[in-house]
């Protein structure tokens, strides 16, 4: 059924539907701008007190065809009353540009059935009448699938403001919104100073003006409106996607030094920081590849302060001599994993974490490294921070996973509040005792007293060849082997500082879910949906995924079942081929089976978009009867 | 004496560094392996300038040659085939007090590391760089090189090489952003030593391609140059090299060259029948990627704190009173 569209104007105060959360797609071809509408919708939510949670829609190619199911380009928006972790479930209302990027999302069952649909109008009157046709198709579809289709003269409205409205229709369409959802126009006047803050006044007035004219039409034209309890927030908080929340902890972390590579979905961190790293004193370096890049920052670390490379799947495998080599001459190096769809090329803008096995026994021989996940957008901040002082203390590589559902996702944090000792300490130039040992390895931790180029008596060459206390070449089996046992000491040190998980819900129960890295919140909210129903299942969730701390197996042994969740691929025992003796599990389960010794179950899903918790809960349930 | 009361004395001004200070393991190259000939003349560099053993780099890949950090008394990185150049970049970026050499041979630098080469030679970083061309891959015994002659019978060309062989200096001479190019062979200690010493006064990125003698895998091949004096074509200049009146005698293939004309570098590089010896290309006045990086605000905790909460404060959301 659809909405009449009210030709007469109605008074402001329309009455409004209380609601408690709403998911919002707004969609167009690439170039239209309709992720910048919203990401200002999700922000200007997120300033009047909103948890939202942002999920970027990616075409693969930079300029897609127009008009097209694949070329999609825009913004899901999960807007409520309370702190959000996830992108949800189907879309409440979705705004399309044109009804081929509609009908991607459609195709994908994206939209919850009977949602509210604002199509740009403009397409029915077009010259081409293909065009005309297909337009109506969908929209008569719409209405037939019981869509509640409006139709928006979004182009019409804009050309009484602006000449072209391809460069201008999103914050028509943001004015819709504001409307809709009841939301403040001197928030969203703000905003758009914000976002057009390096431009001209002239173009500021403009996009206030086609906002303004965007609400007072929805105002004069919908019937709907909705209303969602904010809590006006006490403290101050921050609103950035997982990307820039690593950038700003590369910056946080005082690491001095980030070399990269430019690899989607990685690389929007570095332009971040290329763009604010030296206001610290740091610097990016673009290298040749991503070879060069690691090399790059195992000399810096070598020479000075731990540094950084930052890269995704394709790039992360081509580093691991590297990180090889980091290991074994027990250099400090970060290595960040923006994980994406793999292997190969696969799928660049979309999420997997499919890198976890490699990132733990990566690289060749026996290398011992840390390997750490970020939850939540907060948590991309304080792991490099946690990464860097790792990597310091133990002299080792800490290879830190995030992925492409955080590195675009935009939630609100606590703004953090700087501490100095989130900092490296200053680089140690004092000259070391005469009889000073390279690799003067404590017996019961592995570490090492790291010295550096310009310490006088420190001189040694570090190699990458096996090596004795004195970082001579060793040429024989015992040297090596205490090398080789005073580099895997270290890990067994660092786990004995790591503090068992925590469990949401009961210590005991039916079914224990495991996950680890940006899947926590979808998980978290379908336990949690469980648990309403009176089920007795809980979650924890692994943030140091090598080594992994001492009580993981006990936990779960209070469990009648243990199910693993993740974003990759782990075969089901419903294929028919598959049966226990050739299952692949997913890479956590692989862990976590041969870690603990408990039959664990697993499910990986690898698709286009992040886990959803209502996918979540259905496993669960299944897993329950 | 132990070596920290010789440093002692010699900031005191009682000692110079001896040649032995900078010398670390003993070298276990072959005999009459050029590499001992380069160690020697860039121990003799070293000395000459009297830097400080703790202020010193020396980097390389894997192979014989990169073996050499070993040999030196100094700080060393002895790290991956084919990655000297990017690791000394890294070490030079936020360490300009580091006196950076590498050293790399025909394989880790004109096959596996081809690709940082071209760049570091554009980066320009202020280090020297000794490629030891011994036209073989010698570490792992016998295999062709770029760099081989066309016909080496090697243990992956048993029947002879088939392609021609890569010219280094002709490759490098077409980089972009060039600095310093020198040639020179390891068996005329006089000139080895001058053009190393040259390198490494020169700011900039600094390319030696240095002719290298494998007594064990590539016997005959510089033999006949060694023997026929008039087999090396030595160019000098007063900002290049410049033969003493002993080496004048015996070298008698000599011409002037301006190390600054690059036209005149690559048409020497490309036609001479002769091995051209000397500086073949110089210009001081390149930018260093590390100068040009240098951020204008120095790292402090300071800087970090304030340059942080700047940023924070673009993505604050403030409560509203
Ligand atoms: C990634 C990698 N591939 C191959 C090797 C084996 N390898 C070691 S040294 C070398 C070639 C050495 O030749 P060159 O660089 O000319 O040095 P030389 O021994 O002649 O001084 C090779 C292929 C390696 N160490 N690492
Ligand atoms: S094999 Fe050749 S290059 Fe290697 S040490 Fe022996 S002589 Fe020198
Ligand atoms: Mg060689």
């Amino acid at each position: 059924m659809s909405v009449a569209i009210k030709k007469q104007a109605t008074p402001v105060s329309k009455p409004a539907h209380e609601i408690d959360e709403h998911i919002v797609e707004i969609l167009s071809d690439s170039g239209e701008g309709a992720q910048k509408c919203g990401q200002s919708f999700g922000a200007i939510s997120a300033r009047l007190g909103y948890g939202i949670w942002t999920v970027e829609i990616i075409p693969a190619e930079i300029q897609p065809p127009a008009r097209s199911v694949d070329g999609a380009s825009g913004n899901r928006i999960r807007v409520a009353s309370r702190r959000i972790t996830n992108g949800g479930d189907k879309a409440d209302l979705a705004v399309a540009f044109n009804e081929q990027v509609l009908r991607g999302r459609l195709n994908a069952n994206e939209l919850k059935p009977g949602s509210i649909i604002l199509l740009e109008d403009k397409w029915r009157h077009d010259d081409d009448p293909s065009i005309a046709a297909s337009y109506v198709a969908v929209y008569d579809e719409l209405l037939e699938r019981g869509f509640d289709a409006i139709e928006i003269p979004m182009e019409t409205e804009c050309l009484k403001i602006v000449n072209d409205p391809r460069k201008g229709k999103n914050m028509f369409v943001l004015g819709l919104l504001c409307s809709i959802y009841s939301l403040e126009v001197e928030a969203a006047h703000e905003q758009i100073r914000f976002i057009f803050g390096k431009k001209s006044e002239q173009i500021i007035i403009a996009n206030q003006r086609l906002l303004d004219a965007g609400y007072q039409w929805a105002e004069d034209n919908l019937d709907i409106k909705f209303k969602i309890q904010a809590t006006p927030p006490v403290e101050p908080s921050i609103v950035v996607n997982g990307n820039t929340s690593i950038a700003l902890g590369v910056m946080a972390s005082g690491m001095e030094v980030c070399a990269m590579y430019p690899i989607t979905p990685a690389t929007s961190a570095s332009h971040y920081l290329s763009d604010v790293f030296e206001k610290v004193g740091g610097v990016v370096h673009q290298a040749e590849d991503e070879i060069a890049a690691a090399a790059f920052a195992v000399g810096s670390s070598y020479a000075g302060k731990c540094a950084v490379t930052i890269t995704s799947g394709p790039g992360y495998s081509l580093k691991q001599e590297v990180i090889g080599l980091a290991v074994m001459a027990e250099v400090p190096l970060v290595v960040i994993d923006v994980q994406r769809g793999g292997p190969s090329t696969g799928q660049p803008t979309k999420p997997e974490q499919g890198d976890l096995l490699t990132a733990c026994f990566g690289s060749h021989g026996d290398a011992p490294k840390v390997v750490m996940a970020a939850s939540d957008i907060e948590d991309c901040f304080y792991s490099v921070i946690t990464a860097r002082r790792i990597a310091e203390a133990f002299n080792t590589v800490v290879v830190l996973l995030s992925d492409a559902n955080l590195a675009t996702a935009q939630q609100p944090f606590p703004r953090p509040e700087f501490c100095e000792e989130w900092l490296a300490a200053p680089i140690d130039q004092s000259p070391v005792d005469e009889d000073y040992l390279p690799y003067d390895w404590n017996a019961r931790s592995g570490q090492r007293r790291r010295v550096i180029p310009g310490q006088p008596n420190g001189m040694h060459t570090l190699t990458g060849l096996a090596h004795d206390r004195n970082s001579g070449v060793a040429y024989n089996l015992k040297t090596n082997k205490e090398g080789i046992r005073n580099r895997s000491l270290k890990l067994a040190a660092l786990q004995k500082t790591i503090k068992p998980p925590t469990v949401l819900g009961d210590d005991e129960g039916e079914l224990l879910v495991v996950g680890w890295g940006s899947t926590r919140g979808s998980i978290e909210e379908a336990v949690q949906r469980i648990r309403a129903d009176g089920h007795k299942v809980s979650s924890m969730h692994l943030k140091i995924l090598q080594p992994l701390a001492s009580g993981i197996r006990e936990i779960m042994q209070r469990f009648d079942k243990v199910l693993v969740v993740e974003n990759n691929w782990a075969d089901s025992m419903d294929d028919e081929l598959i049966d226990e003796d050739n299952r692949r599990y997913s890479n956590l389960g692989w862990l976590l089976r041969a870690r603990c010794l408990v039959d664990i179950d697993c499910w990986g899903e690898v698709g286009e978009q992040p886990i959803k918790p209502g996918t979540v809960e259905r496993v669960i349930r299944e897993r329950l009867n | 004496m132990t070596a920290r009361a010789t440093e002692i004395l010699r900031r005191a001004g009682a000692e110079q560094h001896s040649l032995e200070d900078y010398a670390g393991c003993v070298p276990r190259w072959c005999t009459g392996c050029g590499d001992n000939a380069i160690l020697a003349a860039v121990q003799k560099v070293c000395r000459e300038e009297q830097l400080p053993l703790e202020k010193i780099v020396f980097v390389s890949g894997i192979g014989c040659s990169s073996r050499f950090p070993h040999y030196m008394g100094t700080y060393g990185f002895h790290g991956l085939h084919g990655r000297a150049l990017p690791v000394a970049e890294g070490i030079k970026m936020r360490r300009p007090d580091l006196h950076v050499f590498v050293n790399t041979g025909d394989g880790d630098c004109c096959s596996i590391g081809a690709a940082h080469w071209v760049h570091a030679t554009r980066y320009n970083m202020n280090m020297t760089v000794m490629m030891h061309d011994n036209n073989i891959y010698g570490l792992t015994k016998n295999q062709a090189s770029p760099t081989s002659p066309m016909g080496t019978r090697s243990n992956t060309t048993p029947r002879g090489s088939v392609l021609e062989p890569f010219d280094p200096l002709q490759a490098t001479l077409g980089f972009s952003n060039l600095s310093f190019v020198a040639q020179v062979p390891d068996w005329i200690p006089e000139l080895l030593f001058q053009v190393i010493h040259e390198a490494h006064k020169h700011r900039g990125f600094s390319f030696i391609r240095i002719l290298q003698r494998c007594p064990e895998f590539q016997a005959n091949r510089w033999e006949p140059c060694m023997q026929d004096p008039a087999s090396v074509r030595i160019l000098t200049h007063e900002n290049g090299v410049k033969l003493s009146p002993t080496l004048a005698r015996a070298y008698k293939n000599n011409q002037e060259h301006d190390p600054s004309d690059l036209v005149e570098a690559r048409r020497i590089v490309g036609t001479s029948e002769e091995i051209p010896v000397g500086i073949i290309y110089r210009n001081p006045d390149v930018p260093c990627y590390e100068d040009m990086r240098k951020p204008d605000r120095l790292y402090t905790p300071d800087h970090v704190k304030s340059g942080l909460e700047e940023e924070l404060d673009k993505f604050t959301i403030w409560p509203r009173d």
